[in-house]
């Protein structure tokens, strides 16, 4: 009975979504406000009603209900509850019910909130209602979750072990609330585009949004690179798989887009720029959801592959992106801006990062698709791997790094680069430093590495050079300059924040990524392998049964100079009811690096294959992430409270008006 | 601005969605392994230790049979063991055993101890074999055709769901064949 329920709500919610899509739509073209402002109850509605399907999907994997297809597919009585619950989001169709529920409950949101604009908001969400309404029936006609499966089977055939961790609780949600939140951002430039209005207030409307969706992004991809760290157990955490470029690509653009968003907000300038990194950056969202669910790339995170649906999602995309596109070549020639642009500037630094962002979101993209092309051109296949991406992506990211401490210095309008590069000599030196420490300890491999590491110092040390400077701590000492900095414009705050962790990951990356060492050995108990300057001794073996699972675990006791610091164990899984093997290592993690322990199929002669990695850094990577997606909340809170500043808040000053 | 430049990105993702649809056409499941369909490799293998015959290219002419890769060390290969044994006990098909990388002995004892579900073994103890076959770990299982050449490969343990929806259906369609 409930998920019949839960069938009809669906059907339900895309009936609202219908209407969302074209009230307002006839309302604003008419003039006709009632109309137009019908979309907010709708929208409202829609995400009540998906949020109830949902319920009853979660309902029917929790109760282990095995008449329901989906639940036979992805559960087994045995699973732990906890699994159970993330199931509903580890396979297609429910992903698919977190897709557009996640897209309902950001229309409910923009929704519920007051505008400045009512028709701009109106506009938008009758494009989000119309988004909406393709995935809906997507869901409904293509992947339906609550499809009935007779004769009931006694159990279930288990999620698939890689996804039973805590690592996917979170990670496919936040990744997910980061495409979806583009969403808003692309039902905003397609509403500028209709209504030829995309001006400062714009701007302003369209920030907090932008930013949202790109920190959740941020945390998605994190997450999910730290849980390709820990559960893969091949020591690494990004591999330029198709899969992990396609959630890299929209947040590329979405990088550049809240950078060019600013300048629009600031100066109403790079209007028609702006609105196409919006356009192209849910764009890349969809293309992310298609490449993973369509079969045309495969990948180990391919779990939906199933060419009827992507024929659907190929219809949608056409409909989405090329009709968005359409729109843009009729009528962004019509946006036009007065505002000059002089090349030295903060605006002209932000340009400078633009075309870097979007040449490397290009760079990752051909890397990603060349394949695809390749095969159909030729018929032959190949991969593209690490190499390519290392040296196309990198290079890019360098020339970045270089300038960002110095652009972040720049004053609007017009600027003198001198100034901003003398103040950066501290900044300099250390560089120069760390280049010349890096490569006196690893002379002679990565020479480029030892660059990088120069670089990520140079801006580390400018986006503190640069606060330093704002709150004149030298003029009105540390706790003064604390007062200063808290009353910094939030945007600016935010930016370096983020700034400071791009530098950390950049760190995190050379040492998880090059600069790390790794050993394999056949091991007995008692034997012993080094990496890193750390003697690891095989204590013990033993096998244990967990509730759906078979296990070995390695106990290592972990020496240095002769000294038993810690044990660390290594786990083997083996899911039988999927025939797959799962590998949980043994991290020690610190800030000057981890030491990451796995084992693997034992060989009764020489015992079991043992491999050790030390990995300098690579919790710098998480921790660079958690500050850059920190820096976007910041960026996007409110204004603090006008009491201590000058400038009115536009809603202040319409009241008075 | 020239209003072509507008026009650009639409152009350009027309051309995607071209290669998409394209894409869409082919079966992505189809991993590619160059041996599919050749002939399998020339080898003449000697018995494992305590066993009289070999195995030999010749031996798998004349029916359909599966070959399969295994070893005392590895762990998968007694996951997958009891549905060979089950597979030989009903005489569903003839199967041909390699001792990939095995010390003198270790195959026999291991099975004697799990139980014998293969016609005939052959001893790999370098690998050589192995290498020919393309094989990347334990166990691997290739069907093939009454003219012994390969037409399926499935790497990693079969489970009855495997087999049921994998490899029985290759073996009945070549069982049809001429």
């Amino acid at each position: 009975m409930i998920p019949e329920l839960g069938q009809f709500v669906l059907i339900l919610a895309l009936m609202m979504a219908c209407l969302q899509a074209l009230l307002p739509m006839v309302g604003a073209a008419r003039g006709d406000a009632a109309v137009a402002g019908a979309a907010r109850p709708l929208a409202i509605a829609q995400f009540i009603l998906i949020a109830l399907a949902f319920v009853a999907l979660s309902w029917a994997h929790a109760q282990s209900d095995f008449s329901v297809a989906n639940v036979v597919a992805n559960s087994h009585s045995a699973k732990p509850f906890v699994y159970k619950l993330t199931g509903v989001w580890g396979n297609h169709e429910g992903s698919m019910l977190l897709w557009v529920l996640i897209l309902a409950g950001f229309g409910g949101v923009l929704a519920s909130g007051a505008s400045e604009d009512k028709l701009l908001q109106a506009r938008t969400l009758g494009i989000q209602g119309a988004v909406a309404a393709a995935f809906l029936a997507f869901v409904i006609f293509t992947s339906n979750p609550f499809a009935r499966i007779f004769p009931a089977p006694a159990d279930g055939m288990d999620l698939n072990p890689l996804l039973q961790d805590p690592g996917l609780i979170i990670h496919p949600p936040f990744l997910y609330l980061g495409y979806v939140g583009f969403s808003i951002v692309f039902a905003f430039a397609v509403a500028g585009l209709i209504s030829g209005k995309v001006d400062q207030a714009w701007a302003r409307a369209v920030r907090p949004w932008a930013l949202a969706a790109w920190v959740f992004l941020t945390i998605g991809i994190t997450l999910g690179s730290w849980w390709a760290y820990y559960e893969l157990g091949w020591g690494g955490f990004w591999a330029w798989d198709p899969v992990e470029n396609a959630s890299f690509m929209p947040w590329l653009a979405g990088t550049a887009f809240i950078h060019s968003v600013r300048v629009l907000e600031k100066r109403g300038a790079l209007k028609v720029w702006t609105i196409l990194l919006a356009i192209s950056a849910f764009s890349l969202s969809l293309i992310g959801t298609f490449l993973v669910r369509s079969g045309i790339l495969t990948s180990v995170h391919a779990f939906a592959v199933d060419p009827e649906r992507g024929v659907f999602i190929l219809a949608i995309l056409s409909l989405v992106i090329g009709g968005s596109l359409l729109l843009f070549a009729l009528r962004a020639p019509l946006l036009t801006s007065k505002a000059g642009f002089a090349p030295v500037s903060r605006e002209g630094a932000i340009l400078a990062n633009n075309i870097l962002m979007s040449v490397s979101c290009i760079t990752v993209f051909v890397g990603t698709f060349y394949p695809l092309f390749y095969e159909i051109v030729s018929g032959g296949k190949l991969s593209v791997g690490a190499p390519y991406f290392n040296a196309t992506f990198l290079p890019l990211m360098g020339i970045l790094f270089f300038i960002i401490a110095p652009a972040a210095m720049l004053a609007w309008k017009r600027d003198t680069i001198r100034p901003a590069l003398m103040r950066l000599w501290p900044a300099a030196l250390v560089a120069v430093f760390l280049l010349t420490l890096a490569l006196f300890l690893t002379w002679p491999k990565h020479v480029a590495a030892a660059f990088g590491a120069g670089l990520a110092g140079w801006t580390m040390v400018g986006v503190i050079i640069d606060l330093a400077r704002r709150t004149s701590v030298r003029a009105s000492g540390l706790s003064g300059a604390f007062k200063k900095l808290v009353d910094l414009p939030r945007p600016y705050l935010g930016m370096s924040a983020a700034h400071f962790g791009i530098a950390i990951v950049a760190i995190g990356v050379l040492g998880a990524g090059v600069w790390r060492t790794e050993e394999i050995l056949f091991m007995k108990p008692g034997e012993t392998i080094s990496v890193g300057g750390y003697d690891i001794v095989l204590n013990q073996i033993t096998e244990r049964e967990g509730p759906n699972f078979l296990s070995e675990t390695a106990r290592f006791d972990v020496n240095k100079d002769g000294e038993i610091l810690r044990m660390l164990d290594a786990e083997r899984r083996y899911y039988p009811v999927r025939g797959m093997q799962t590998t949980e290592a043994g991290i020690w993690t610190s800030l000057r690096g981890d030491l990451y322990l796995t084992i693997g199929a034992p060989n009764e002669d020489a015992g079991h294959a043992v491999r050790a990695w030390y990995n300098p850094f690579a919790v710098w990577l998480w921790i660079g992430g958690g500050l850059i997606a920190f820096g976007g909340v910041i960026a996007a809170l409110p204004r603090p409270a006008p009491s201590s500043r000058r400038q009115e808040r536009p809603e202040l000053a319409k009241a008075h008006g | 601005m020239n209003r072509l430049v507008f026009i650009l990105p639409l152009t350009a993702f027309v051309a995607l969605l071209a290669y998409f649809s394209i894409g869409l056409q082919r079966d992505p499941s189809a991993i590619p392994s160059v041996l599919i369909d050749k002939p399998a490799p020339q080898f003449d293998l000697p018995a494992i230790e305590g066993r009289a015959t070999g195995l030999s290219t010749e031996d798998l002419k004349g029916d359909v049979s599966l070959v399969n890769f295994f070893g005392s060390w590895c762990v998968s290969c007694r996951i997958e063991h009891p549905l060979l044994m089950q597979l030989s006990q009903a005489g569903e098909i003839p199967i041909y055993g390699i001792d990939w990388k095995d010390p003198p002995g270790a195959g026999t004892a291991w099975l004697e101890r799990h139980g014998d579900p293969y016609t005939k073994v052959g001893d790999d103890a370098d690998g050589r074999v192995a290498i020919d076959f393309g094989i990347t770990g334990a166990p691997e299982t290739f069907i093939i055709d009454r003219n012994a050449r390969i037409r399926y490969k499935y790497a990693g343990p079969i489970t009855p769901q495997i087999w049921e929806e994998n490899l029985a259906p290759v073996i009945q369609q070549l069982r049809n064949e001429e």
